[in-house]
């Protein structure tokens, strides 16, 4: 198991779901080395799943684990808020 | 529903809330969004939630019912009392929820920029589940609070109601309002759903509250114009009461029916009108009564149903007094032409009451119907609202071509008018008053038919007395002039010659 697991809801191919993937992937290869599980949710293809996590903006990226659980919204492009938003913001300054 | 898509002119989806149908001259805009803006209390999420379920008891239509506030439980729960199962509906997929009420334990931080697209996405989803073709989303205030940035939430509920309207559906969004009369939403909301807007009110009125609903407006539809007032019940939620939609059509009847005296028959003419409505006014303990009691003995001897709405004595009372006046009201009811009905005015607002008689006359069906005291239902009510409560009962007892004879108690002792009589006289056809007459140290009573639409009538003010077979009434007061106004005086033998000799040549 490792020791992050994120869901990323997004919408469809659009440059702003496009963004959010690069930007979030640019963090996990920054910052989480090997130690995170990734998924990706299309909301048009498993609205189910948008449901059960009652997600309502895209994006929408959610820290499942470690516990508590996190929600961070929007393209993911103010690092800053995304590393305190996973607390990370120790690693801001190093 | 109608369809006439030829001329692109505006159809109306019938919503089958009691009323409205009425007052939106057929119900809400099809396919389009309407925005339902009320204050705290003032009933719009049980709006919004009969919107769907008179759709699915009809069985005309399923819906989707979106809440960004109260939890699903919540509603689920809440909306049990007016016998709307909805989780039963959500397992016939008749009925489904969006929940997008806040987490209370999750915060989340904005990195970047976002759209509602899950929750379009989680909408279109509900709608094509359940086949909706109504759409419920309550209420707008809550999803400003939960993002921050007013103007992405507006343009996306603009994008929503786009998307709805591609699909079909007629949607009610509710919005929370701050004040009673002034800006129509909180956070701007009408700019985006500008084209239908209804307002629910909930006004504190001499202590008093008072709900009404206005069609503030319809873009490109006709519909009624100004407030209606309505009420919430527990069997069936939101009821309009309709007054524009009363039409003078009633039919008029030259059938005569007996008073229950046939004193007061002859003075009438040979009774009352079958379809005509009597008012009796009078101080109190002069005899109203009495008249009504009369009034539905008289109906039982004909043969005819009678009820009786009692707002000012328990059952117990009105029995053993209509015993004193010998007429025994228990051998009636148990022989099933008689119902009597009695509560205390302050126990509902007045268009409680206007519902419940109204579905009283429906189920007993009665010939006649009497009301003790309006006077007393004053009391719990506006003057506006009684004003309308008179219209709502006076029209509706006439479409049943029904006799409705109503008490009215004046204030002074002697002589005077009740505020109700303000209300109420144009509307009767006939209106007897009862009179103290001071004459020698002497309380005595007097009666005049002032006014019988349609028909010649006695137009003495004539004495009766009150004993235990009921009323008696007996000769004119030739000799006492000033009756009427509260201040009999005796007149000379002297004078009495004059004045009957005042026409003579």
């Amino acid at each position: 198991m490792k020791k992050y697991l994120l869901k990323l809801y997004v919408t469809g191919k659009t440059p702003r779901s496009e963004k959010a993937i690069i930007n979030l992937k640019r963090i996990c290869r920054d910052y989480l080395n090997e130690e995170y599980e990734l998924q990706v949710i299309d909301v048009i293809e498993n609205p189910q799943y948008a449901e059960e996590d009652k997600i309502l903006a895209t994006p929408t990226l959610i820290r499942v684990l470690p516990p508590p659980i996190r929600r961070i919204i929007g393209d993911l492009s103010e690092k800053d808020k995304v590393l305190i938003g996973l607390d990370l913001e120790k690693m801001l300054h190093s | 529903m109608q369809r006439d898509i030829t001329n692109n002119e505006i159809i109306k989806l019938e919503t089958l809330i009691p009323g409205f149908d009425h007052i939106s001259n057929g119900g809400l805009p099809l396919n389009r969004t309407t925005l339902v803006a009320g204050s705290a209390g003032s009933a719009k999420t049980v709006f919004a939630a009969q919107f769907l379920a008179a759709g699915i008891i009809t069985n005309t239509a399923s819906g989707v019912f979106v809440t960004f506030e109260e939890s699903v439980d919540d509603i689920r729960r809440n909306m049990k009392g007016f016998g709307w199962e909805i989780e039963k509906w959500e397992k016939e997929n008749k009925w489904a929820f969006v929940d997008a009420s806040p987490e209370p334990h999750e915060s989340s931080i904005v990195a970047g920029e976002y759209d509602l697209g899950a929750l379009l996405a989680r909408i279109e989803n509900a709608i094509t589940k359940v086949k909706a073709t109504r759409l419920s989303l309550d209420s707008l205030g809550a999803i400003f609070t939960q993002f921050s940035d007013s103007a992405i939430i507006r343009r996306e509920l603009f994008r929503i109601s786009v998307a709805l309207k591609k699909m079909g559906v007629t949607a009610v969004l509710t919005a929370e309002r701050t004040q009673e009369y002034g800006e129509i939403a909180r956070y701007g909301v009408e700019e985006f759903v500008a084209d239908n807007v209804v307002i629910l009110r909930n006004i504190l009125e001499d202590e008093k509250r008072r709900r009404t609903i206005e069609i503030l407006k319809y873009r490109g539809t006709s519909h009624q114009k100004g407030e209606f007032p309505f009420t919430v019940t527990p069997e069936k939620g939101v009821i309009i009461i309709p007054l524009s939609a009363i039409e003078l059509k009633q039919k008029s009847s030259n059938l005569r029916i007996s008073s229950g005296s046939t004193e007061l028959d002859k003075m009438c003419g040979g009774g009352f009108f079958r379809d005509s409505v009597i008012l009796v006014s009078g101080a109190t303990g002069t005899g109203k009564t009495l008249m009504a009691t009369e009034f539905m003995a008289g109906a039982a001897a004909g043969n005819e149903r009678c009820l009786l709405f009692a707002f000012e004595e328990s059952r117990e009372q009105l029995f053993r007094n209509a015993t004193g006046w010998g007429i025994d009201f228990e051998k009636l009811e148990n022989e099933g032409t008689l119902k009597v009905v009695c509560e205390y005015p302050e126990v509902a607002g007045l268009e409680d009451h206007l519902i419940e008689i109204k579905q009283v006359i429906e189920e007993f069906r009665p010939t006649r119907v009497a009301i003790d005291s309006l006077s007393a239902l004053e009391r719990v009510s506006t003057i506006k609202g009684f004003r309308e409560f008179i219209i709502g009962v006076t029209s509706f007892i006439k479409q049943k071509e029904i006799a409705g004879l109503f008490t009215s108690t004046t204030s002074t002792l002697m002589g005077g008018s009740s505020i109700t009589e303000g209300h109420i006289s144009t509307i009767t056809d006939s209106i007897i008053l009862l009179r103290y007459v001071e004459t020698f140290g002497e309380m005595r009573r007097g009666l005049t038919v002032l006014k019988m639409r349609g028909s010649m009538h006695d137009k003495d003010i004539r004495e009766f007395t009150i004993d235990n077979n009921g009323m008696h009434i007996g000769k004119p007061f030739r000799d006492v002039t000033g009756i009427i106004s509260g201040n009999p005086q005796k007149i000379q033998k002297g004078d009495f010659d004059r004045l009957d000799n005042l026409f003579d040549e």
